[in-house]
């Protein structure tokens, strides 16, 4: 956001915010301890808002619940913004002082009135307007999200219209005040950090710049491409065309957690070779030609990760890996060996993060033993004086302000690429619960007393028209493919609306079901929004 | 980049602490003061990351001028208070206390600390009666599911699972007591079961719990065959596999195995607390078969 990879906040600022917006995440369950600081906001007088097409176990701490159409956050972001200043709330010192681009923006967004917002995200004009001066009129607002904002074809452009209601309201770049990106897996920001993007090289510098790549070509003694990789989405539809013929996978599960997943199986099949790292024989590790299996990285591994509020912190070894698994490093180190280059010896996890520092100078403070000392440091730490940073961008609001200038974003409302029809009159949307991760590899062992399995929910209504009671079978299909499931009826759910997890692949193949159509922007695909046609199966 | 906020700078207020002039930010408690001056102060239902129930009385204090006692965990100093730790009275509660709640309540599971406290103090639980004639201390154990257990022959009502699971972290409100007098329990809502209850197995009650009355299955376990032993196990911190908010784990190995999970309570992103994966999905890092 505002050229820095990461949410702007701590997590205790949340706790001193006067609103609280929580948009297309259900942090309850998906991230239970940032919403232990939630409450703690709330506890301390804070409002808070959640912006859900379901009804959340988030949604239930929250004053006000806003129904929201599946993929009409652009629209509903843009009412809000109109309402913000057609009532004259705008902050006009931060906009003038900070941002670029705010006529075109005020031009472009003057159709959204509360009327025609109202009519496309379903939420009623009176709670958009007191949603709009409920945000300005805060002291300090956080908006926090996750992936029901960036699991839609148009990912990049939802997270850009929660930065323009930032900037109107110069809710950024202040303690308290700020954009909190929840990320889903323990290192998604500490992949990004240390480069595992197809365009960026460690510490989010581009990989096109040929001073960054002369200045890691000089430590790494090697030749780096100019030209940007591709991303998940992208190596799928490579591999489709066999432009992409060898395949190594660490520590991911695509033959499970892919949208269209009978697509995404299929092209890993059409590999030439398929080599698999990971912890567990998963799905996609059996269908590999070579399995390098690996210590597990929280418990098994000295490392770092970064969290969302940008900490980078110490993993730590405390047990043994099992059997033939192998540290990570090990491996790569090993390969490299074989791949010819007697270079890379076997250095450690210390000696990897001393080498990182010189070259990313966004973690060039953070000695590891600074690290091991602070409890984690937040990142930009340029120097090893500097404490770290607990927020981002206070230079906007430096007279005049620093750096570059925060742009308003002009985005259209763009409705979810598979649209209801008779054939598919369903909106399906998938989400985490509490006990359980991703696609239940690290999970389905232990025994979580609350597990409630594989269900599809549905709406009272929609389960009465289809004569389904709870515990029933149904065949659900999409227009990839047919699942069989139990449908648990959930009257919280709004007519029209099913909702299942993704957690059981082998009881239900959910991503079969799934869109992989992408926003072109992120890579990622539209997980959120399938149109989906539900049949009572009759007991044979 | 750095944090821009403007808190007020400091007052200090100057209090004798037997007998020694010491001075600390003002809304210090008097504990908090103990601690800075290395006082040991016996603590049962005083947690860091806890707002103070007062409901243990071990941490009682002498304050000059005050007819009675005060708990330390929750007294603010005042600018020229005179606070006693040592005196006898003090000692003398502190005995009480200890001795009777030890005398109906299994303590052998407790914090190592409390069991110091009790030898420190003299505590002889044996002459308030024999405590097996003590209700609370015949309750079969409660095991429910291969997480955690529930042995409330260990429980002195210290309230600390009560405020875990509710306004202080957890919010899931659980468990409240129920009864009174020799009655009162930790319960559920309607005494029912664990898994129909509004619990949800973020297992925040077992890491404030100071006697063994709530703890992992594991060491229940272990404890029951004498196979865990604590001089033999290492604490290692590490960071959570499980979603991107990055709760630091503190995990307990016996014998190359997890054999339970903890949180520093002083650290900002998790104080102490957990949700049920982070506490209890370890088990795939050593699959039973």
């Amino acid at each position: 956001m505002f050229g820095v990879g990461g949410g702007t906040s701590s997590y205790k600022e949340i706790e001193e915010a006067d609103a609280i917006i929580l948009w297309g995440s259900n942090a309850r369950s998906a991230h239970p301890i940032f919403f232990h600081h939630l409450l703690k906001g709330i506890s301390n007088g804070a409002k808070m808002w959640a912006i859900d097409p379901r009804r959340t176990e988030s949604a239930r701490f929250a004053d006000v619940w806003l129904g929201i159409n599946v993929g009409s956050d652009i629209a509903l972001a843009n009412g809000i913004a109109r309402e913000i200043i057609n009532a004259g709330l705008e902050n006009k010192n931060f906009i003038k002082n900070a941002t670029t681009g705010y006529e075109d923006f005020v031009t472009h967004i003057e159709p959204w009135t509360l009327t025609k917002t109202a009519a496309i995200t379903g939420v009623p004009s009176e709670a958009i307007r007191d949603l709009a001066h409920f945000y300005a009129n805060a002291e300090k607002a956080q908006i926090a999200w996750t992936l029901g904002i960036t699991e839609h074809h148009t990912a990049v452009d939802n997270v850009l219209t929660l930065c323009n209601l930032s900037l109107l309201t110069g809710h950024v770049g202040r303690w308290g005040s700020g954009l909190v990106p929840l990320r889903g897996q323990n290192n998604v920001q500490g992949g990004g950090d240390m480069g595992a993007l197809p365009n960026k090289l460690a510490g989010f510098q581009n990989v096109a710049d040929e001073k960054v790549r002369l200045k890691f070509e000089a430590v790494w003694n090697c030749k780096i491409p100019p030209e940007p990789g591709w991303h998940l989405t992208e190596m799928f539809e490579a591999m489709e065309k066999k432009e992409l013929k060898a395949l190594y996978v660490i520590g991911e599960n695509p033959a499970d957690s892919d949208a269209d997943v009978n697509h995404a199986r299929k092209a890993l099949e059409g590999l030439d070779i398929l080599v698999v790292q990971d912890v567990f024989m998963t799905r996609t590790a059996e269908m590999a030609d070579v399995v390098l299996p690996a210590a597990l990285g929280w418990a098994e591994s000295d490392g770092t990760v970064t969290n969302s509020e940008r900490r980078v912190q110490r993993t730590r070894a405390a047990i043994k890996p099992p059997g033939d698994a192998h540290q990570e490093i090990e491996i790569i180190s090993d390969l490299a060996k074989h791949l010819g280059d007697d270079s890379w010896g076997q250095p450690t996890a210390e000696e990897l993060w001393e080498e990182l520092r010189t070259i990313s100078p966004m973690h060039a403070g953070m000695s590891w033993k600074r690290i091991e000392n602070e409890g984690g440091i937040q990142w930009p730490c340029p120097d090893e004086d500097h404490p770290g940073s607990p927020f981002l961008h206070d230079r906007l609001w430096r007279q005049p302000a620093e750096g570059r200038l925060a742009p308003f974003s002009c985005v259209d409302d763009r409705p979810p690429v598979e649209s209801l029809d008779e054939e598919y009159p369903l909106r399906l949307t998938t989400g985490r619960v509490l006990d359980s991760y991703n696609t239940g590899v690290q999970t389905i062992n232990y025994e979580s007393p609350i597990r409630s399995g594989e269900a599809l929910e549905l709406s009272s209504i929609d389960a009465e028209k289809l004569d389904i009671s709870s515990g029933e079978r149904v065949l659900v299909s999409s227009r990839r493919g047919s699942i069989e499931m139990t449908v648990e009826v959930d009257p919280d759910l709004p007519v029209g609306l099913a909702f299942t997890t993704f957690h059981f692949p082998d009881l239900a193949d959910v991503n079969q079901l799934t869109n992989s159509a992408y926003d072109p922007k992120s890579g990622t695909a539209e997980f959120k929004a399938t149109a989906i046609r539900v049949e009572k199966l009759v007991n044979a | 980049m750095s944090e821009t906020t403007k808190k007020p700078p400091e007052t200090f207020v100057e209090i004798t602490l037997d007998g020694n002039k010491i001075s600390a930010p003002e809304g210090s408690t008097i504990l908090d003061v103990c601690k800075q001056a290395n006082i040991d102060t016996p603590t049962l239902c005083w947690a860091e990351n806890l707002t103070p129930v007062n409901v243990c009385r071990v941490c009682v204090v002498e304050v000059e001028d005050s007819r009675a006692l005060v708990p330390s965990c929750s007294r603010p100093i005042e600018e020229g208070m005179v606070v006693s730790t040592e005196s006898e009275r003090v000692n003398t509660s502190r005995r009480m206390v200890l001795e009777l709640l030890a005398s109906s309540v299994e303590l052998d599971r407790a914090d190592k600390e409390i069991i110091e406290w009790m030898n420190y103090y003299g505590s002889n639980p044996d002459r308030m009666g024999n405590s097996n004639e003590v209700k609370t201390s015949k309750q079969p154990v409660k095991i429910q599911d291969n997480l955690y257990v529930r042995d409330y022959e260990r429980c002195i009502l210290c309230y600390k699972c009560v405020e875990a699971c509710g306004e202080d972290a957890q919010h899931t409100f659980a468990i409240a007591t129920a009864g009174r007098g020799f009655e009162a329990h930790i319960s559920t809502e309607f005494d029912v079961e664990l898994p129909e209850s509004a619990c949800v197995y973020c297992g925040n009650c077992i890491g404030v719990c100071p006697t063994g009355a709530l703890v992992f299955k594991t060491e229940h376990d272990m404890r029951e065959d004498n196979s865990w032993n604590p001089d033999n196990q290492k604490v290692t911190e590490t960071i959570c596999g499980f979603c991107g908010v990055g709760c630091n784990l503190e995990l307990h190995t016996q014998d190359e195995k997890i054999v339970k999970v903890t949180s520093p309570s002083d650290h900002s992103v998790t104080e102490g607390h957990l949700c049920i994966k982070g506490r209890f999905g370890w088990q795939h890092a050593q699959p039973k078969n």
